[in-house]
């Protein structure tokens, strides 16, 4: 195990290097700088200045080899915005970000495995037919349209919740964002259980355990659903990958102070530091979770451990 | 007198500004505004960002020596209580108050406002508030590190201070702005200040939720007595403008930008029109014209240009009525604009007569550089260039992102661009951007050149009298129109929805969101008590 985990950790590094060096790259080559997004008649000597100050005169290969440098130690830099420690400012939006993508999983996971299994214990039934149209309409969804529909709903013609901000700190704050970010999920959860359900339903073994007498139950709790958590873990892990990109729609829509919105921000007004830092983070969390779900595939299937 | 003339324009936001004097201010309640352009605050330290955005919130937590006073359309003493004028109106003498708190309790003193300037001079840190510091001799050297102090700037005693300018100008348009901030000399240097600032506003900080909102309370030893009214203010950042339009209705939110389609919207909607307050703000929009490209270089083909666009047709249908025809490039809402000037007409057959005498009957084709913009970009153009292709002249759309605009503006690496530029509020300033002395990279964008119109404004620098500085203004502005070295496409008609409770809106041809917030109120009805 010990040494799985090691070579899973050294084989990070690769994809770290290979993002920090995509970033950069292209930072250096897209038009625009922070010294033009300041203001709209900002003056050129203050520009001139600024410029020097950030170090956005020096050689391209002279800044890469600052920024590794400087990585290697754990300081992703000063935000050229702000003038605050990158670090600083991510770490005041990592909380509102898990807060929002960990209870988007939930949601997506509790409606949509459910609604999976349910759907694939009677295939082609009408729950089954009902649950595939949800499932298809959740993926099909804009994020900024079903955002702005559920505001309407909750918000303004129910008037059971906010139509946005962070409030103190999420609680009520927290659904209509994490709802909006975990229907996509919810569907392909729903869509993935069914698939993995009904496919371990016609399996041997289970055909086994069902002519050696063992109530439905327990077939379906002990070798349907153990199967097709594999599956269903593969599933969840790629989609909070996803749902760090998905967020970034979403914090800006609901006011959510977020990493999405800060690198949203950041993008818009070339804050280099801001955006190579965000993107790591985002990187760091998506590699992060899979090396997790690699982990609990050896709990789940003992056989997965010693591959 | 031109203030009064927008707001009868403006109408209903007159009304509710007058309804608001009428009644009593309540004590207590919570400000609910909104920051509508786009992302989050840049910085709580105010010196460091020129973006309307953050001066949204510095309005409550931050004074400078100047203030907007926007019934009277000029800046007016705010930390000062008197300016006595001497050295043939260079020098500025400032009788500071006496009674102003910094939100730590300690009072300022003249120190502060040296303190503050140099700072904002640090050419190391290049603030952006600098270009305007830099009108007080000796400043310019302290940004390039050949002094330490600003020579101009004297302290007489502890609430007087002596200001040497450079040019002979109304300090008030440069020392306005919540880039020109008067810090605490002994907290704004610490580290920690960045995160919970000290200013001398009406309101203190509390709380910075990155990307979400800021939230003030009063100050209670603010200088103006009985004010500020509510006992809190939220800024909250909300860029999307559909989210926004729902929490406005939902009554979550007291203020909200209106763009042209939410304006049309809420002009229909019987339950919000009277919500709608609306002023010229000093923006003006345009295209510009590349001299060194040869078709642009004759005035008569720029001319020609401005005849052959229905821009009120534009205006109406596309910008759905939410901008006022330019004529020429000082603002309606500016003092020195001239009321009597007709804008160009669409005259299709005079515009070829034009092309034809300068050379192109058939016309020419060139490369319009736009960003996605739905007021002054993309749309725009889209609906301009069937306008010229009646003419024979060929657009080409070359369309960027708006950061890219600026830069390329800025090096004149264009044929022609279309923007949105700040035309005030100071006419001197506004018109001085194309001076020939004016490099291209500052606000000459259309590197203009004109020795008749250098000698107009050269001469306005130099007069005493301000009745003639003012002519001489208008004569350079009344020369621009006849040169036509852009497109006149309109001045900006800010637009901002506020809910019946608020009162003391300000119509504020600078930036509507910029409000002075000890002069809101919110009465009994407001939802936030």
């Amino acid at each position: 195990m010990l040494s799985f985990l090691i070579r899973r950790l050294l084989q990070t590094i690769p994809t770290v290097l290979a993002v920090v060096l995509l970033v950069f790259v292209l930072f250096s080559v897209v038009p625009g700088s922070i010294a033009s997004t300041m203001s709209d008649d900002a003056d050129p000597q203050v520009e001139l200045r600024l410029k020097k100050q950030l170090g956005l005169d020096d050689p391209v290969y002279l800044r890469f080899g600052t920024y590794v440098a400087r990585l290697a130690t754990g300081n992703l830099g000063a935000s050229f915005r702000t003038r605050e420690p990158v670090t600083t400012m991510i770490a005041k939006r990592a909380w509102p970000t898990l807060q929002l993508i960990f209870a988007s999983m939930a949601f997506a996971v509790v409606l949509g495995v459910p609604l999976g299994f349910v759907a694939a214990l009677r295939p082609g039934g009408i729950v089954d037919s009902a649950a595939m149209v949800l499932a298809v309409s959740g993926l099909s969804l804009a994020k900024f349209w079903l955002g702005l529909l559920l505001m309407y709903l909750f918000a303004l013609k129910l008037g059971w919740l906010p139509s946005f901000g962070y409030g103190d700190g999420g609680g009520k704050y927290l659904i209509l964002p994490a709802v909006t970010l975990g229907v996509s999920p919810m569907a392909l959860l729903a869509r993935t259980t069914r698939a993995a359900v009904l496919e371990i339903m016609t399996a041997d073994f289970v055909r086994t355990a069902r002519s050696k007498g063992m109530s439905e139950v327990r077939v379906v709790k002990w070798h349907v659903m153990r199967n097709a958590l594999v599956l269903i873990l593969t599933t969840m892990g790629l989609q909070f990958g996803a749902l760090m990109g998905q967020a970034v729609v979403v914090e800006k829509l609901f006011s959510w102070p977020g990493i999405g919105s800060l690198l949203v921000d950041s993008v818009l007004q070339r804050d280099i530091p801001a955006v190579q830092g965000s993107i790591l983070v985002v990187v760091l969390f998506f590699l992060a979770i899979n090396l997790l779900i690699d982990l609990l595939y050896g709990v789940i299937d003992p056989r997965i451990r010693y591959a | 007198m031109m203030f009064k003339r927008v707001a009868l324009v403006a109408g209903l936001g007159l009304a509710l500004v007058a309804t608001a004097e009428a009644q009593t201010p309540r004590k207590g309640g919570t400000i609910r505004m909104t920051a509508p352009y786009g992302s989050s605050f840049t910085s709580l330290d105010i010196h460091t960002t020129q973006r309307a955005q953050d001066e949204i919130y510095a309005k409550a937590l931050h004074r400078s020596l100047y203030i907007w006073n926007s019934a009277e359309g000029k800046p007016v003493l705010e930390l000062a209580r008197e300016d006595v004028v001497s050295g043939g109106g260079l020098v500025h003498t400032f009788k500071l108050r006496d009674d102003a708190y910094f939100h730590n309790g300690r009072k300022m003193t003249a120190d502060d406002v040296i303190w503050s300037y140099n700072r904002i001079m640090d050419g190391a840190k290049a603030y952006p508030g600098a270009r305007y510091v830099r009108v007080i001799e000796g400043a310019a050297a302290v940004e390039k590190g050949q002094a330490k102090e600003i020579s101009g700037l004297k302290k007489i005693d502890d609430f007087t201070i002596e200001m040497k300018l450079t040019e002979k100008v109304d300090p008030g348009f440069y020392f306005f702005t919540a880039l020109t901030s008067i810090y605490p000399a002994d907290e704004a240097a610490k580290d920690g200040f960045i995160q919970k600032p000290i200013g001398l506003g009406p309101y203190k900080f509390v709380e910075h939720v990155p990307g979400s909102r800021i939230v003030l309370e009063r100050w209670e030893k603010f200088y103006k007595p009985g004010k500020p009214y509510a006992d809190k203010v939220v800024v909250a950042v909300m860029g999307e403008a559909a989210a926004r339009d729902v929490a406005f209705r939902n009554k979550e939110i007291d203020t909200s930008v209106l763009g042209p389609a939410q304006y049309v919207a809420y002009q229909s909607d019987a339950a919000l029109k009277g919500t709608v307050v609306e002023v010229a703000e000093v923006f003006t929009r345009y295209m510009g014209m590349n001299p060194a490209f040869k078709p642009f270089t004759d005035k008569r083909v720029r001319q020609a240009i401005n005849y052959a666009i229905d821009t009120d047709l534009i205006i109406n249908k596309l910008v759905k009525g939410k901008a006022y025809r330019a004529t020429s490039w000082l603002p309606l809402t500016s003092p020195l604009y001239d009321k009597e000037m007709k804008p160009y007409a669409y005259d299709p057959a005079k515009a070829k007569q034009l092309l034809a005498e300068a050379g192109y009957p058939n016309g020419f084709e060139f490369e319009w550089t736009t960003s996605q913009n739905e007021s002054w970009g993309l749309p725009i153009v889209t609906a301009v260039i069937p306008m010229l292709d009646k003419v024979g002249i060929k657009a080409k759309v070359k369309q960027v992102e708006a950061a890219v605009l600026s830069e390329v503006v800025r090096s004149g690496d264009y044929q022609a661009f279309i923007y949105s530029q700040q035309t005030g509020p100071d006419p001197q300033a506004a018109l001085k951007c194309f001076h020939s002395a004016t490099p291209q990279s500052a606000c000459n964008y259309m590197n203009f050149r004109n020795a008749e119109f250098d000698k107009l404004i050269d001469e306005a620098g130099q007069a005493d009298d301000i009745a003639k500085r003012g002519q001489l203004l208008q004569k350079a502005n009344a020369l621009l129109y006849e040169e036509a070295p852009v497109w006149f496409f309109n001045y900006n008609k800010a637009v901002m929805a506020v809910q019946p409770w608020l009162h003391g809106v300000q119509l504020n041809a600078t930036e509507l969101t910029h409000q002075n917030v000890e002069d809101l109120w919110v009465d009994e009805t407001s939802p936030a008590k």
